[in-house]
């Protein structure tokens, strides 16, 4: 039967948002609030995103556990925690909207918990100099996502729930729409559209061991490539230092740092406190060296230094590798996690509820009397789309990317906090993107229906197929290769197995069969992400085959440490006439003053003697 | 490794059937790691909802062995060695297909409230609340919207009272509003009326099965109830209102 573009339905919006987790949501508000009329897409019902699953906090400088804190702290960490890899105009608007976004979420009704004098509480994680994060006991993300929910559904905005995109359409070099289909009815649908803004999150469910959902399959960075956009740092994946390691089905579950931030320490099978044995020179200055120091900190002793056990994540998760490797684990294959003999009891169930919670269902572990075994999990992706600091539009005119799908603000390794952050600030501040780039349209771009008809066939024949591979089994594989090969620590050998690994998987793929019919169908569903997962690996293991050297969470045993040269390069993928194109491109110089404060001794910016003016 | 029988509600809106699936069960698994299993080797097509498989999300619910439950939370030692495992859709909300319902219901509901309604201008440091004021609207927000409590509330299940009752999810919601320190809005008519208070005879059975331990009843409901009844039947506040008109905050 001959297709017909017509017959396929279609709406119309000025903007449409792909994601509706707290990026996807914070930007259709903005967009909203600048009268676009506005469309929200979501793989799940509203309010499931992986945004829920956020524990410790959001990072913004308010000041109001210890008022030494401001923006410039803020940013100097968030560069130092990057390793000076993060686009610095990106760093410098996020730490100084980030206190704007938090307060703001207040009035759409998000309770975090108090201090005292009945402001914002804060609580330490890894890498932030002082108290910055804002939250809500160890359930942080769900309160931003409800707040943003609710308000949002007020606005005006048109959400579309279970809807998965698959293609975003252009007209010549701009966005014209977006290609989708219905979860419940397997039916096509054409979103007409100005601008899109990808909101897509990253794509952790390449790995075994993740703490992400099945949605993130790197659908926004797929579709952007296959756009024809530029990826930046993709080498770049975190490794949680802290996932569930035991039962197997639920290997990978984030545990939060906010564990670590509240006291937690971690020990070996020798009952050693081994963080105190890594670490780096960068960090010493600023890094308790004896357990009494430690000690003192955890008592509140301003003149402490932090923990070792609060390095940045890149720091913990390779030092537990290490451990892990050396002898020294768990029965499991982790290390020793322990609050219990730390904290008190109700303490531990007031400000980590959610963590007591689960591993006293899913593990059957007590967290207020013994420790926890974790080990590290793949949980967020660094890189994503190249887009324009302020505005978050891509190299494609009209294609905007905001939250972890975007790419920039946080380098080589990202803080944790500073995603709930990074969400609200480039998530709005993509929102006013879209909006002035839609102003500036002289005509509206119309989507081409030989793309619409060729999308449409390509997912249809998965289905139409009289036999194939299970796509299930397919992406089993897949996860396999890229734990082994393109994992915490990688090298040259199998990083290219990876990319051997991804040829033939390329090709297995392309005769996948879904048995079934369209109807709510998730062997259809898998099939389908399989391309976006199996194009986002291949620019994740290319562009870690690119740095030879170990920076933030991209470690390369051929290549060990930071090489002072390849500070100045990101390394850019995207589609070429002959396949995907890697390149390793000259970073701008930084501006003087923001180079000053990330350089800067934390007592001469404290004291206003470097950035006073700023 | 043992081999366990699970019995699972195949079919949609128009029909279906319990289909028996014997699945291999590894020490640890909760029922979605079940399922997923039957999912990826004997049934590519079986729909179901999941995500954070944490208990933090609230998307896979179901009725297990009668009972709503979230899945990822229901650990497979919690059945006898041998027992059979069966596993349907929310029977409250209309079928989509397998282990699929149609829950839109609940996002109507949603947006029926009123929303949060804070005094403007916001103070610069933020708005000034403490913590033990914060404490019972903490309690109602931690609720993961699974709606198990929605599917086993007698009102909407037993006597399909969608249109009189507005369900425990959103009485959490209202008393959340409700008891905010600074909220400014008032709800309490539309709690009496529109969303049915009333209508709630207090089986606990809501609280009973919430994931997220929310003292619903006791905590959430009642009081809503009692703030109805000073509104409304309260004698002297009748008189008081006659005289005065009515009173913003109860």
């Amino acid at each position: 039967m001959a297709l017909d573009a017509s017959e396929i339905q279609t709406i119309n919006h000025d903007v449409l948002v792909i994601g509706a987790g707290g990026a996807g949501l914070r930007a259709a508000i903005e967009c909203s609030a600048q009268k676009l009329s506005t469309g929200v897409i979501s793989k799940s019902l509203l309010g499931k995103a992986h945004t829920v699953m956020a524990e410790g906090g959001v990072a913004a400088a308010l000041g109001n556990v210890d008022s030494r804190d401001n923006w410039k702290i803020h940013f100097r960490d968030t560069m130092r925690g990057g390793k000076f890899l993060n686009v610095w105009r990106m760093a410098e608007l996020h730490a100084q909207q980030a206190p704007e976004r938090v307060r703001e979420l207040e009035e759409w009704g998000a309770v975090f918990d108090r201090t005292k004098d009945g402001l914002i509480s804060q609580r330490n994680f890894g890498g932030h100099r002082y108290p910055r994060l804002a939250h809500t006991g160890d359930r942080t993300g769900l309160e931003m996502i409800r707040s943003l929910q609710d308000h949002g559904i007020h606005q005006g905005i048109d959400f579309h729930m279970e809807c998965t995109a698959l293609e975003l359409l252009k007209d010549g070099d701009r966005i014209a729409g977006v290609l989708g289909y219905w979860r419940e009815t397997g039916r096509f649908v054409v979103f007409k559209c100005k601008a899109a803004i990808l909101a897509t999150g990253g794509g952790g469910k390449a790995w075994k061991i993740t703490s992400n959902s099945w949605e993130y399959t790197g659908d926004g960075l797929a579709m952007a490539y296959e756009a024809g956009a530029e990826l930046m740092d993709m080498e770049f994946t975190q490794f949680h230092p802290t996932g569930m390691v035991w039962p197997p089905s639920v290997r990978g579950t984030l545990v939060t740092e906010g564990v670590r931030g509240d006291g937690g320490i971690l020990k070996n099978s020798k009952g050693e406190r081994f963080m105190f044995n890594y670490i780096p020179e960068k960090f010493a200055a600023e890094t308790a060296n004896t357990v009494e120091e430690a000690e003192k900190w955890l008592n509140g002793d301003k003149s402490a230094r932090r923990p070792p056990e609060l390095l940045t994540r890149d720091e913990v998760a390779r030092s537990i590798n290490a451990e892990v490797k050396a002898g020294r684990g768990s029965p499991h294959g982790g290390v020793f996690l322990d609050i219990a003999s730390r904290r008190p009891a109700d303490f531990i169930k007031r400000k980590l509820p959610s963590m007591y919670h689960q591993f006293k269902e899913l593990a059957e572990v007590d967290i207020t009397a013994e420790p926890m075994e974790v080990g590290p999990t793949l949980h967020y992706f660094m890189g994503g789309v190249r887009v324009d600091a302020d505005s978050q539009m891509s190299t494609v005119p009209g294609l905007f990317a905001a939250g972890e799908c975007g790419a920039g603000l946080h380098g080589a390794n990202r803080l944790g906090g500073n995603s709930l952050s990074d969400l609200l600030v480039f998530g709005k501040l993509s929102g006013t993107g879209a909006a002035e780039y839609i102003r500036g349209l002289s005509k509206t771009p119309e989507a081409q229906n030989d793309q619409i008809l060729a999308g449409v066939r390509r997912a249809t024949d998965i289905l139409k197929r009289d036999s194939g591979t299970n796509p299930y089994v397919l992406h089993e594989k897949l996860t396999e290769t890229m734990q082994v090969n393109v994992g915490i620590i990688r090298e040259k050998g199998e990083l290219e197995k990876a990319l051997e690994d991804l040829g033939a998987l390329n090709k297995e793929a392309e005769t996948m069969k879904a048995p079934g019919t369209s109807q709510y169908n998730p062997g259809w569903h898998e099939a389908l992400s399989m391309k976006s997962l199996l194009i986002t690996s291949e620019v994740v293991a290319r562009a870690a085959l690119m740095r030879e050297e170990s920076r933030g969470a991209h470690t390369r045993n051929d290549f060990p440490g930071e090489r002072e040269e390849w500070v100045q390069y990101n390394v850019i993928v995207k589609k070429g006439a002959n396949g995907m194109e890697v390149e390793k491109r000259k970073r701008p110089d930084p501006p003087p003053l923001l180079k000053e404060i990330a350089h800067a001794k934390i007592e001469d910016l404290e004291s206003g003697k470097v950035g006073g003016g700023a | 490794m043992s081999k366990r029988t699970f019995r699972v509600w195949r079919g949609d809106n128009k029909g279906g059937d319990f289909k028996t699936y014997e699945t291999k069960v590894d020490p640890g698994m909760v029922v979605l790691d079940v399922l997923h299993r039957i999912q990826a080797e004997e049934a590519n097509d079986l729909a179901l909802r999941w995500n954070c498989k944490a208990g933090k999300c609230g998307s896979c619910s179901m009725e297990i062995n009668g009972k709503p439950k979230l899945s990822c939370m229901t650990r497979m030692n919690s059945f006898g060695p041998d027992e059979t495992i069966t596993v349907q859709p929310l029977k409250t909300f209309p079928v989509i297909k397998d282990l699929v319902t149609d829950v839109s219901w609940n996002y109507q509901q949603n947006k029926r409230i009123k929303r949060f309604t804070p005094p403007t201008p916001r103070p610069e440091k933020g708005y000034v609340m403490y913590q033990e004021d914060v404490d019972r609207v903490q309690e109602f927000r931690k609720c993961i919207e699974c709606y198990l409590c929605q599917d086993t509330c007698h009102v909407i299940r037993d006597r399909d009272g969608k249109d009189a009752f507005v369900g425990p999810r959103f009485m959490i919601r209202l008393a959340s509003l409700e008891m905010h320190p600074v909220d400014t809005e008032d709800r309490i008519p539309e709690i009496r009326k529109e969303f049915g208070s009333g209508l709630c005879n207090i089986t606990r059975c809501c609280t009973e099965v919430c994931p997220e331990h929310i003292n619903i009843t006791d905590n959430g409901i009642i009081p809503l109830k009692e703030r109805v009844v000073d509104r409304y039947y309260d004698p002297v506040a009748m008189i008081g209102r006659k005289l005065f008109g009515i009173r913003k905050r109860s």
